[in-house]
């Protein structure tokens, strides 16, 4: 009979319940996998651990891997928080996620190139026109285009989540600027600091070659004919949020970080503007959102974008990445008919299975859900970053009042989900050992073909009790650790 | 994709980053220097002193404060709306820093950002309570230090000869300027001070604050003569904080960007700069002196403005339509 891990005083307060433990087994036994990092950690006295918590904090507020917070005073730089305990994955687990995860972005980019281009799915009613063509993010410049390769996302950020009985589910696609792939990396480069023969004896398997794959994807998007292509990283500035994560991409592959005002376009070809002239430019990594990145086609008071450049890629002389109008499978409505839409594209199930969703504008399920809004996830279909939501068990009267006016007011903007109970992870906490939920938000790349580095950024809710793992919403991270074996 | 490409806005960056920092530097050895100064009599009374220092940084206090140690350590280091207090002048290096961040190494970065979190945590009354000597040492120490990580962490580029024009036409502008306040023409100075020239120890502060005393000392003895003094910190070839020094540093980065970025040598920039070159290469302090010192010192002014101005033209905002054409 294994010893019970919660007789360690460390972890005497830890929660271990019918939710899914990433460490635990239901028995209070380690899962194999963490069988090496569990006596390591236990071994070490609770100084040690804190001692290594403040060097890998410190180490992170001096490489300035900090975000930036809206709503706050203008400039507010936060660390991420990084938790010490990695994540670990089997290599089985990790082959089913691969899987289910190309399997999804392959139908994503067919669903794509088919809702601007034939509509077979539209007028199979696979999935209602009317739904799509009110997508947000649903961009009618589009139609008829064809982008290269017909590959509309070179970079996916999928979030997944564990339940009760170990399955993964996908939680929501980000098809637009997925960010959240330098904490991954940083994350590795302070472990390996932090622990470096614990991790040397673990068998984890490298990320760091996720900036070249991406280059790779980027260079396969280069218009034919252009030899010796610049590619660069178009970025809002340095007071968007994501900005530190725009260097350290551009530093990785050793492209030049550009802003809208370093770009001009002329006769439909775009420049950049350099100390030796201007330099046409091929292919752009932007983590401009569509509607900023051309005044002159999408918002006019935008100042990020560049004027024209919708145009010049339109005739083909640029390539963006990802390209414009991917937001509509970001759609939280739309999201609902992902399993379908695999099957409709592909023939298959879908490998990963979505959590189930309620279409608000579905007059009976929006019924049911008006109902039972103290027990079920309401969040808005265009929103990320844990904005817009409204988590039933733990909202007041008042703020599901509110949300019920918004859905009787605009009935589409909305989709329910029942809580889930989030997989839970052991997190180093003020001298403890706590079980906090967490998610994985794996980088699915898609050049010659689908790429994904063996990882992904594993964020933890770190209040107790909070099922919000966003960081604007004051969530963690954990380095994540797949394994060979 | 071809080797070196520098974006125009980058390359302003890292020029203003590294002049931000010398400009830091030089505040706070100015500001050192004359403290140390103030414990010892001196035949200038203070005021003057401290009123000369401000003028030599092109900076007033604001109206009502005293003209004291004290009003204008605070002002010269930590006052927010002084754009070019030292805190400010490092935050904005920062900044200049962070826009740039996958250009420069990241030891690079990691020192000005660990740098500017440090100086950040200090203040007026705290430095002044201790020894401001300390503060300011580590100011410099900071300073030095990241231009040591940037000489032996980044490629001896285009990005570094920027940066080198940055730090050296700031230096020549800084060093001319302080020159000026202390070789005050006779009719110019207030009448208590009318023909008076200043005694050692102003001249040692003055030397000082180039750190150049002992530099000075090695090639003319610690006999302190006023044109000698002028001579050394104008025309002197070898003395990495001389005007002719700095000025020939700015002209060397200046050949190699345009070499760099296939210009043509003789762009207007780099006729300007080899002009400036000359009149430091061979000019004579006599006859420096003779036509009046403050009148050469705003003509080297002048044209190192006019030097960034035609470096700005050329590579930073030059106009489209003329790089379309061209």
């Amino acid at each position: 009979m294994p010893e019970s891990v919660l007789s360690h005083p460390a972890f005497a307060t830890y929660l271990l319940d019918a939710t899914y433990d990433e460490m635990l087994a239901g028995d209070g036994s380690t899962r194999p996998q963490y069988d090496a990092i569990y006596r390591q950690l236990a071994a070490l006295p609770a100084d040690e651990l804190r001692y290594h918590q403040q060097a890998a904090d410190l180490s992170f507020l001096n490489q300035g891997i900090t975000f930036t917070v809206y709503g706050q005073e203008e400039g507010t730089e936060r660390i991420f928080p990084y938790d010490l305990v990695p994540r670990i994955l089997t290599g089985a687990e990790w082959q089913t996620i691969e899987r289910g995860l190309t399997q999804r972005i392959t139908a994503l980019n067919l669903f794509l190139k088919d809702i601007y281009g034939p509509g077979r799915a539209l007028a199979e009613g696979i999935i209602p026109r009317d739904l799509v063509y009110s997508c947000r993010h649903y961009r009618r410049e589009m139609r008829g285009l064809a982008v290269p390769r017909d590959i509309y996302t070179t970079v996916v950020g999928t979030d997944l989540v564990r339940v009760g009985d170990g399955r993964f589910l996908v939680l929501e696609d980000n098809l637009r600027v997925p960010s959240g792939v330098s904490y991954m990396l940083a994350n590795r480069q302070v472990m390996k600091r932090v622990f470096p023969r614990l991790f040397g004896d673990y068998g984890v398997r490298p990320i760091d070659h996720y900036g070249q794959v991406l280059l790779a994807a980027l260079r396969s998007l280069v218009p034919p004919g252009r030899t010796d292509p610049s590619i660069v990283l178009l970025t809002p500035g340095v007071f968007n949020s994501a900005y530190f994560e725009h260097t350290f991409l551009a530093r990785q592959m050793g492209i030049p970080l550009v802003e809208g005002r370093d770009l001009l376009v002329h006769d439909n070809v775009v420049y950049m503007r350099t100390t030796a002239g201007l330099r046409r430019v091929d292919v752009i990594y932007r983590r401009v959102d569509d509607d900023f990145i051309d005044p002159v086609v999408f918002r006019p008071d935008s100042i990020l974008g560049v004027p024209g450049l919708f145009n010049a890629y339109r005739l083909g002389n640029v390539a963006l990445a990802n390209a414009v109008g991917t937001g509509v499978a970001d759609d939280k409505a739309v999201y609902a008919y992902m399993p379908a839409l695999i099957r409709f594209y592909l023939g298959e199930d879908a490998v990963l299975e979505n959590v189930e969703t309620y279409v608000l504008w579905d007059e009976k399920q929006r019924g049911y859900v008006l109902e039972n809004l103290d027990r079920l996830v309401v969040k808005a279909v265009g929103e990320s970053g844990g904005y817009g939501m409204l988590i039933g068990p733990h909202s007041t009267a008042q703020q599901r009042e509110e949300f019920r006016r918004a859905i009787l007011a605009n009935p589409r903007n909305y989709i329910a989900q029942p809580t889930l109970a989030l997989s839970r992870a052991p997190c180093f906490l003020d001298g403890r050992f706590e079980a906090r939920h967490i998610d994985l938000r794996p980088f699915i790349l898609y050049g010659e073909k689908v790429t994904i580095v063996p990882g992904g950024l594993t964020r933890v809710a770190l209040r107790r009790g909070s099922l919000v793992v966003n960081s604007s919403q004051g969530g963690g991270s954990k380095d994540t650790w797949v394994l060979y074996g | 994709m071809a080797e070196g490409i520098m974006l125009s806005r980058v390359a302003d960056s890292l020029l203003w980053l590294s002049r931000y920092l010398e400009r830091a530097e030089h505040t706070a050895r100015l500001l050192d220097v004359n403290l140390a100064l103030a414990l010892e009599q001196s035949a200038r009374p203070a005021e003057q002193r401290w009123s000369r220092l401000l003028d030599s940084l092109n900076t007033m206090l604001p109206a009502g404060a005293t003209c004291d140690p004290y009003n204008i350590t605070r002002r010269l280091t930590f006052d927010g709306k002084n754009p070019s207090s030292i805190i400010n002048c490092i935050s904005s290096a920062r900044e200049n820093a962070r826009q740039v961040r996958e250009q420069i190494s990241s030891e690079m970065w990691e020192q000005i950002n660990r740098f500017f979190l440090q100086v950040r945590q200090a203040n007026i009354d705290t430095i002044w309570k201790r020894q401001p000597h300390e503060f300011f040492r580590t100011i410099k120490e900071g300073i030095h230090f990241f231009q040591g990580l940037t000489d032996s962490t980044l490629g001896h580029g285009e990005g570094w000869q920027f940066i080198q024009v940055g730090r050296y036409l700031e230096r020549a502008m800084a060093t001319a300027a302080l020159l000026s306040v202390y070789y005050v023409k006779p009719d110019d100075a207030g009448a208590d001070t009318s023909g008076q020239m200043p005694e050692y120890l102003e001249w040692v502060g003055l030397l000082k604050s180039c750190t150049a005393f002992e530099a000075y000392c090695r090639v003319y003895t610690a006999d302190l003569r006023p044109d000698r003094i002028a001579e050394f910190l104008l025309l002197d070839p070898a003395f990495p904080h001389s005007v002719r020094f700095s000025v020939d540093m700015v002209q060397a980065a200046l050949c190699a960007i345009s070499d760099a970025t296939g210009r043509h040598p003789g762009d207007r920039v780099n006729r300007l700069a080899g002009r400036l070159q000359a009149t430091l290469r061979y000019g004579q302090i006599e006859e420096i002196m003779a036509g009046g010192l403050n009148d050469f010192l705003s003509g080297v002014t002048r044209q190192s403005i006019g030097v960034y101005d035609a470096l700005y033209e050329t590579y930073i905002a030059y106009p489209i339509d003329q790089a379309l054409t061209s």
